[in-house]
């Protein structure tokens, strides 16, 4: 077996052993786990047929709950987009007490449980609560509102942008800005021009990262959204509601359009990556 | 005319590198304000929440039965699901890095598919595999082992959302390292399996360390898949931020805040040993590597 996986799969013949048992470990997990359960959820659709799943995701209720996961994940991931340069640069460039609590402190939304980060919030954005209340003095409601379900997403998708950009504002030579002030450009200018370009497609790589996270996005919203039908349901909450009806195809239906839609979402976001490295040279 | 420059009045020197103060200073106060909103002020709320009756009722909540068997089955889940993403990461690691093979590039790509599939379709994908109405499934149930709405289910939930863990930590560290040391070591007349052990393992231990942290911080407070395929079965498939879900629904709220508080630590602490293990070995780890 492991001859044959070598003569088969190898580019170049090795002298270490064990190429067909890690193989074949790493194949058979990612099947079982991973793979195996993809392509039940895809076949299953295929068993209900195009038609059928198209009429069950062709209604008001699921149309909304799509379109608000994923306008209110595009809002939230463009917040973590700004914050998440201003954050890595803060951080990296400036020298400052408590910088390194603060730099901890930006990977607690991928430590802390969603569920726990779903009931803070909830408690401290309820119209009785620590800010909540800051906020009905305004007449602006957050919790059980589209604000709460904008507030959640912020948090879990806060580290992604902050943590592809931090290593790249890192390798930056410094020469590049001194060469760009000596020519005569402004400090605004040589961050505008030379700068921001460099860290684009890292930006944007942490912007993709957190709009798939947020569009899949279920312990923390749900706690905090109020989970109106047609108003503050959003689509992982739908799949949800239709698997405890035990009406799998409609779950599954859910499922691929969410898949569906976010792939074409990274499709274009790589699209502009590869345009953005394709600028400043990088390939 | 000409002394009007000589005579200009002298502006404190800046390096041409830096922004002014004061946009620093804002944009230092912008950083902690919204840290502060976002990150703090939760995890605080979570704390006085829990404590608002005392530490002792607090505590007194975490030994009634319900909530003593939650964080047993998620122990339980845990202490399954990251062995095994550890021993997958590994091989996955020594494959990718050690060897030239078609197709690397596609499986690393599967690999990552995890983390752009939403948690609630993972469980959805684990039901329809495995659930009663499948093919595996129902002959697995007719034959005594369930999978969903029982343990198995949840470890294949929290195994798939984790899935990437270590693997992606272990990925970059390996092939940065080459194999250089391992042909050395077979040169000398070691074994695969000795080489392996003393020779690879030693260099990767610490990113090896860094990825089980963030593997299991993640397996242990998972929500949405493990939500979908565990049927939250009260003190037998819930699993701790579950059993917070339902504490929460019930107006529990000192049993829901200090299982939350409970979490929130374990979170705090895997913060603290992946900040130390980032300061201490910041070159054998893929996340601080590239600074060197």
């Amino acid at each position: 077996m492991d001859a044959f996986l070598q003569r088969t799969l190898l580019r170049q013949p090795s002298a270490l052993p064990g190429f067909g048992l890690s193989f074949g470990i790493m194949v058979t997990l990612l099947s079982l786990v991973v793979l195996i359960p993809i392509a039940a959820l895809l076949l299953f659709g295929a068993s209900v047929g195009p038609a059928e799943l198209w009429r069950v995701v062709n209604t008001e209720r699921v149309w909304l709950a799509l379109w608000l996961s994923f306008r209110i994940s595009l809002y939230a991931a463009l917040v973590n987009l700004v914050m998440g340069v201003i954050l890595a640069w803060v951080l990296t460039r400036y020298r400052f007490p408590g910088r390194r609590i603060l730099d901890a402190a930006v990977d607690l939304p991928f430590a802390l449980p969603t569920a726990v980060a779903g009931i803070a919030l909830t408690t401290l954005y309820a119209p009785r609560g620590a800010f909540g209340e800051f906020f009905a003095a305004w007449d602006i409601k957050v919790a059980y509102t589209e604000w709460g379900i904008f507030l959640a997403l912020l948090f879990v998708g806060l580290p992604f942008v902050v943590r592809t950009v931090q290593p790249v504002i890192e390798e930056i030579e410094q020469e590049v800005e001194e060469a760009s002030a000596t020519l005569g450009a402004s400090r605004a200018r040589t961050l505008r021009k030379v700068i921001l370009p460099m860290i684009l497609p890292a930006a944007l790589t942490g912007f993709a990262l957190a709009l798939a996270r947020a569009v899949g996005e279920y312990g923390s919203v749900i706690f905090i959204a109020g989970n109106l039908p047609l108003r503050t349901e959003i689509a992982p909450l739908l799949i949800v509601i239709r698997l405890e009806e035990f009406n799998y195809a409609a779950a599954a239906a859910i499922a691929i359009a969410m898949l569906t839609i976010s792939f074409a979402m990274l499709l274009v976001i790589n699209g502009i990556q590869i345009w953005s490295r394709r600028r400043i040279g990088l390939v | 005319m000409s002394d009007v420059s000589l005579s200009a009045p002298a502006r404190p020197f800046r390096a041409a590198t830096t922004e002014a103060p004061w946009i620093k200073w804002a944009l230092i106060a912008l950083s902690v304000a919204f840290l502060a909103l976002m990150v703090f002020a939760p995890l605080l709320a979570v704390f006085i929440e829990a404590l608002q009756d005392g530490l002792w009722v607090a505590l007194e909540t975490l030994g009634e039965r319900d909530a003593r068997s939650a964080i047993w089955l998620t122990l339980t889940v845990a202490a399954i699901a990251v062995p095994l993403n550890a021993a997958f990461g590994l091989a996955a690691a020594w494959c990718i890095a050690k060897y030239d093979f078609r197709g690397k590039a596609f499986l690393i790509t599967l690999i990552d598919l995890p983390f752009s599939v939403s948690p609630v379709v993972a469980g959805l994908c684990i039901v329809l595999t495995f659930g009663a109405n499948s093919a595996i499934g129902g002959w697995l149930v007719d034959n005594g082992y369930p999978i969903v709405f029982a343990l198995p289910g949840i470890v294949l939930a929290t195994m798939f959302v984790t899935f990437p863990f270590v693997a992606r930590e272990l990925i970059p560290v390996m092939i940065e390292q080459g194999r250089a040391d391992e042909e050395a070591a077979l040169t000398l007349g070691a074994t695969g399996w000795r080489t392996f052990r003393t020779v690879t393992l030693p260099n990767v231990k610490w990113a090896l360390l860094y990825g089980v942290l963030l593997c299991n911080a993640r397996a242990m407070g998972e929500f949405g898949a493990v939500a979908v395929v565990s049927g939250k079965i009260r003190g037998q498939t819930a699993t701790m931020p579950l059993q917070i879900e339902m504490f929460y629904q019930e107006y529990l709220s000192v049993a829901a805040f200090t299982m939350a508080g409970l979490l929130a630590f374990l979170a705090l602490v895997t913060l603290l040993l992946k900040t130390l293990l980032e300061l201490r070995f910041a070159d054998q780890i893929a996340a601080t590597h590239r600074q060197h």
